[in-house]
């Protein structure tokens, strides 16, 4: 008798596990799988971590629609650590191991550069959120952030009209790496451009994560008593802009004298500081968690709701994030299918609702139209938007105030699927690869 | 006659209406100026607040400055202006003229009046013509200070009144300047100018060097550009040396900063030999220290907040030492006398209690605000001194202070001396070396961890917080001399101020790289750094 139970229950034991085994085969040829690359520790995690919240959330939402093709989205996330050659291990882990149709990630513009060669030789989708410096368009990269004429070149433009205070004199302020010193440069010769003399520019770099801004600010000070409006452009990145904007706030450096504009400074790096020094001083970015519309009210109270914070912040990567996904998911649907060559081709001329009332299109240049918004911060640490250009902006990706890549554009639908085809000599493969 | 008396009348006459249209409630007259706030547009914003400016009534002074503090609202309904303060569930609202209470009104139901930086300006000039008169000698004073930024010739005549009517010197002063400003944009003789020039440039300054250069730069050839342009070098000159004492004083704050990021250090890797990566997480649970206490002052005690700072104090020495003893007593104790064994084991202890600081609270920066105390700053002559960074400089020569008394004043320290010179003499004398050596390092970790207090005012209370002193901590220590607390001290300062001086020549990045080849250089030289020991401990 205890012989047949054991039996039996051995038998049972086995058929459960088969039973699993089955199942468990079944969910995972259901399942499309939608890689996250973003760092969860290291020095990026503070800006990163909410951008694999916020694709967890998108794939959350997308399954209880059904997910796409009939399927369920798969979330495999990876922490590269902040350390970009691991960026490129953790992709190739992504690609090759776990078989991921698409990849959402990377932050910084060398964790970019990084992983580069491995989408190419894998042939796989990487959707990058960040703002950055452009200079770039690859067939396997769709870049969700704006390039510099979607927020830099507007934000200067702000300044000089009458509204933002007619600015002659400015300071370029940034932290010590490609992109400040490549929009700094695209600045520069914008500035020129417009007739702003060479006196009147002074252009200053720091280290990563520098925290004595002391002789900084009094230049700037000293730069700014010369009898002309002055204002500062603020490409300081992430940790080193709190003491920074403290020192602004401390040598009572006001919006009113000095208005400061930045474009890595949003609701994220604001919640980290007492802001009723800084009021008036600017950002300029493609959305703001302030923004009155019905569809961003909804995706705050859904994000909120998912990540069980009644505080949590928005910013304008984790829209771009949003664009991204959505219109992934859209292009996926228009080919029946997840086979990148497929979406890659496909995703061209997607247009997907984004969280600021409008539509923003994928263009064949791989970047997307955007609204370009100034904002001012405001004592609660939001950013109230004060100015916003009239229509959408198509991102640039060869800037046309350099002086080596204003011949040079990208087109990646047949028959030229070029990134960087040069005007002048008719020919792919000006600069860059 | 009849004449006569007909006019008379008629003049009564025209004398009661102008009574009658002054005397009553000139809220009614200004109320619907001020509901001109509520119209679309900054530059329909700006014109409504010039109108309300141009009553010269001071009764308008406040409705200006709520508007400036962002705190008037549009009820959407009628467009009426008020003044709203958040209450439960919506607003209350109140008559920004005369504070009455105006009943409440939904959070949908009002729309907040923005305002940008041209309307913020716009409201300040605006106030400075309104309180140029008041009564309270500091509206006064900051109305003066407007007065001239703005520099109007249209103001000259209300200028000369508030004059005639100053008790105050310094807001006089102020006054005189501002009329010489604004003389100087006026269209008044060449002989007018030149006498304000050269008032200006007594004064001197930053403030009166941007004034100046914008007239040098827009005034005709001739006697007022001549002026302009020698008040301008000299006070270029003056600023020149000014400058110099700026260079000091940041090079002095730098200094302190650097010196309470290793003061710590000095006692681990100076004094045990320990080398010590995980010092700079000490710095960080001293400052996530202080975001806890805050935190628990703003949810339950909020008017204690200024004392903030003095409570952290001792619960982040505590804290952080007794991380430190844990340490100690886990893993450094097993690895004395083995110094590679210690960089890789103490890093890995550093890498641990980031990831955990990041589990626990998040990976974004925490607010960690400042006493009020601590905002702001003075003007001493030309310079700006910021009262954070100067409390800094204080509370840095405050902690050496103490620390040199604990380690050559009391029982402790006579021990902690005792086991570093010679240990095995030391415990034959009946000293427990394990136990001094564990709570040395903890008061090393400690003395971390109240650094870390002072640093989370003028830095990111996040998990990389510790990372970014590091390094600066060990190149104080061993170019101050290994084992001496004042050499700490003075290659502290000495880094401090070298880097100053060569920041504004050769910028940041490479003054700090100028910084390091200037130390491995000069290690070359000293390798025992400026104060190097003497006598047995050394060979030891």
């Amino acid at each position: 008798m205890l012989n047949y139970v054991s039996r039996t229950i051995g038998a049972l034991a086995t058929a459960a596990m088969i039973g699993a085994g089955v199942t468990g085969a079944v969910a995972a040829e259901e399942t499309i799988k939608v890689g996250v690359l973003h760092s969860l520790s290291g020095t990026m995690a503070i800006s990163e971590t909410t951008l694999k919240d916020t694709v967890l959330f998108l794939i959350d939402e997308q399954n209880k629609k059904g997910g796409v093709l009939g399927k369920k989205l798969e979330a495999v996330v990876v922490d590269p650590a902040s350390n970009w050659p691991l960026f490129a291990e953790k992709a190739r882990e992504l690609i090759s191991q776990n078989n991921v149709s698409v990849v959402f990630g990377c932050w910084t513009s060398v964790s970019r550069k990084s992983v580069l060669p491995v989408f190419k030789e894998l042939n796989s989708i990487l959707f990058y959120p960040v703002q950055y410096e452009g200079e770039e368009s690859e067939r396997n990269v769709f870049y969700t952030g704006a390039a510099p004429n979607q927020q830099a070149i507007p934000a200067v433009d702000y300044l000089m009209s009458e509204e933002g205070g007619a600015v002659k004199r400015w300071v370029l302020e940034g932290t010590d790496y490609v992109y400040p010193r490549t929009t700094n440069k695209i600045l520069e010769a914008y500035l020129k451009s417009k007739g702003v003399a060479a006196e009147d520019i002074m252009v200053n770099y720091t280290p990563f994560g520098f925290s004595d801004w002391q002789t900084e600010v009094a230049a700037i000070k000293k730069f700014g008593s010369a009898g002309k409006k002055t204002a500062v452009v603020s490409t300081v990145n992430g940790d080193a802009n709190v003491p920074f904007y403290k020192e602004l706030g401390n040598q009572g450096i006001k919006a009113t004298d000095i208005p400061v504009v930045a474009f890595s400074v949003g609701e994220e790096e604001l919640a980290g500081i007492d802001t009723k020094p800084l009021v008036g001083h600017l950002a300029a970015w493609n959305y703001f968690q302030s923004v009155d519309t019905p569809e961003n009210e909804e995706f705050i109270k859904k994000w909120r709701a998912f990540i069980g914070n009644e505080k949590r912040t928005t910013n304008d990567p984790m829209e771009a994030t949003v664009i991204g996904f959505n219109a992934w998911v859209k292009a996926v649907e228009k080919a029946g299918t997840t086979e990148p060559d497929a979406v890659i081709d496909g995703l061209i001329g997607v247009s997907v609702p984004n969280l600021t009332g409008g539509f923003s299109t994928i263009m064949p240049n791989h970047h997307i139209t955007k609204p370009v918004y100034i904002g001012e911060i405001q004592e609660d640490g939001q950013l109230d938007v004060v100015w916003q250009t009239p229509g959408l902006v198509v991102g640039d990706e060869w800037s046309d105030y350099l002086p080596d890549s204003k011949d040079l554009i990208a087109d990646w639908r047949a028959p030229m699927s070029c990134g960087n085809f040069n005007v002048a000599t008719g020919k792919c493969g000006g600069k860059g690869s | 006659m009849v004449d006569m008396i007909q006019r008379f009348k008629a003049l009564l006459a025209i004398l009661a209406l102008v009574l009658v249209a002054a005397m009553p409630a000139r809220a009614d007259d200004l109320k619907p100026l001020v509901d001109g706030l509520g119209k679309n547009g900054y530059a329909a914003l700006r014109e409504a607040i010039g109108a309300l400016a141009a009553t010269g009534d001071p009764a308008v002074a406040p409705v200006l400055q709520a508007l400036g503090a962002g705190d008037l609202y549009v009820r959407k309904s009628d467009r009426a202006v008020f003044a709203a303060t958040k209450a439960d569930g919506g607003f209350a609202l109140k008559d920004p003229l005369t504070g009455a209470d105006a009943g409440t009104a939904g959070s949908r139901d009002v729309e907040k009046i923005r305002v940008n930086n041209a309307v913020r300006e716009a409201v300040t000039s605006a106030l400075g013509s309104l309180t140029l008169m008041s009564a309270d000698p500091a509206k006064r004073r900051a109305a003066a200070a407007d007065v001239f930024r703005n520099s109007d010739p249209a103001q000259i005549p209300l200028i000369d009144q508030a004059i005639s009517k100053e008790t105050d010197a310094g807001i006089a002063t102020t006054l005189q300047m501002a009329r010489a400003a604004a003389v100087l944009k006026s269209d008044a003789p060449d002989a007018e100018k030149v006498a304000a020039i050269a008032a200006l440039q007594a004064k001197g300054g930053r403030d009166v060097l941007a004034q100046l250069t914008a007239i040098e730069a827009s005034a005709p050839d001739g006697a007022v550009k001549a002026a302009a342009q020698t008040a301008i070098t000299s006070i270029q000159g003056t600023l020149k040396l000014w400058d110099g004492a700026q260079n000091i004083l940041y090079g002095i704050s730098l200094g302190s900063v650097l010196l309470l990021a290793a003061i710590g250090l000095a006692i681990t890797f100076g004094v045990m030999g320990v080398i010590n990566m995980a010092h700079g997480e000490m710095v960080m649970i001293g400052a996530y220290t202080t975001f806890v206490v805050q935190e628990l002052i703003r949810n339950n005690m909020p008017w204690l907040f200024d004392w903030s700072l003095a409570i952290s104090l001792p619960l982040a020495f505590l804290v952080a030492g007794l991380v430190g003893v844990l340490i100690e007593r886990m893993v450094i104790r097993y690895l004395y006398g083995r110094p590679l064994e210690t960089l890789l084991a103490t890093w890995g202890v550093s890498l641990i209690l980031q990831q955990a600081v990041r589990t626990w609270f998040g990976p974004n920066n925490r607010e960690v605000g400042n006493p009020s105390w601590m905002s702001g700053a003075f003007e001493l002559g030309n310079l700006t001194i910021t009262y954070n960074r100067m409390w800094i400089v204080v509370f840095a020569l405050v902690v050496f202070a103490t620390l040199m008394l604990v380690l050559k004043r009391t029982p402790f320290g006579l021990q902690t001396r005792a086991v570093t010179q010679n240990r095995p003499m030391a415990s034959s004398m009946g000293i427990r070396t394990p136990w001094v050596d564990a709570l040395t390092f903890g008061l090393g970790s400690g003395i971390a961890g109240i650094a870390g207090v002072a640093l989370s005012q003028i830095d990111n209370v996040s998990p990389n917080l510790g990372q970014g002193y590091i390094i600066d901590s060990f190149m104080v220590v061993v170019f101050g001399g290994v084992g001496n607390l004042w050499g700490t001290l003075v290659g502290a300062f000495t880094l401090g101020i070298a880097n100053k001086f060569l920041e504004p020549y050769a910028g940041a990045v490479l003054g700090k790289i100028l910084v390091l080849v200037f130390i491995i250089l000069f290690i070359q030289k000293r390798p025992r750094g400026l104060f190097a020991l003497k006598g047995r401990a050394v060979e030891a």
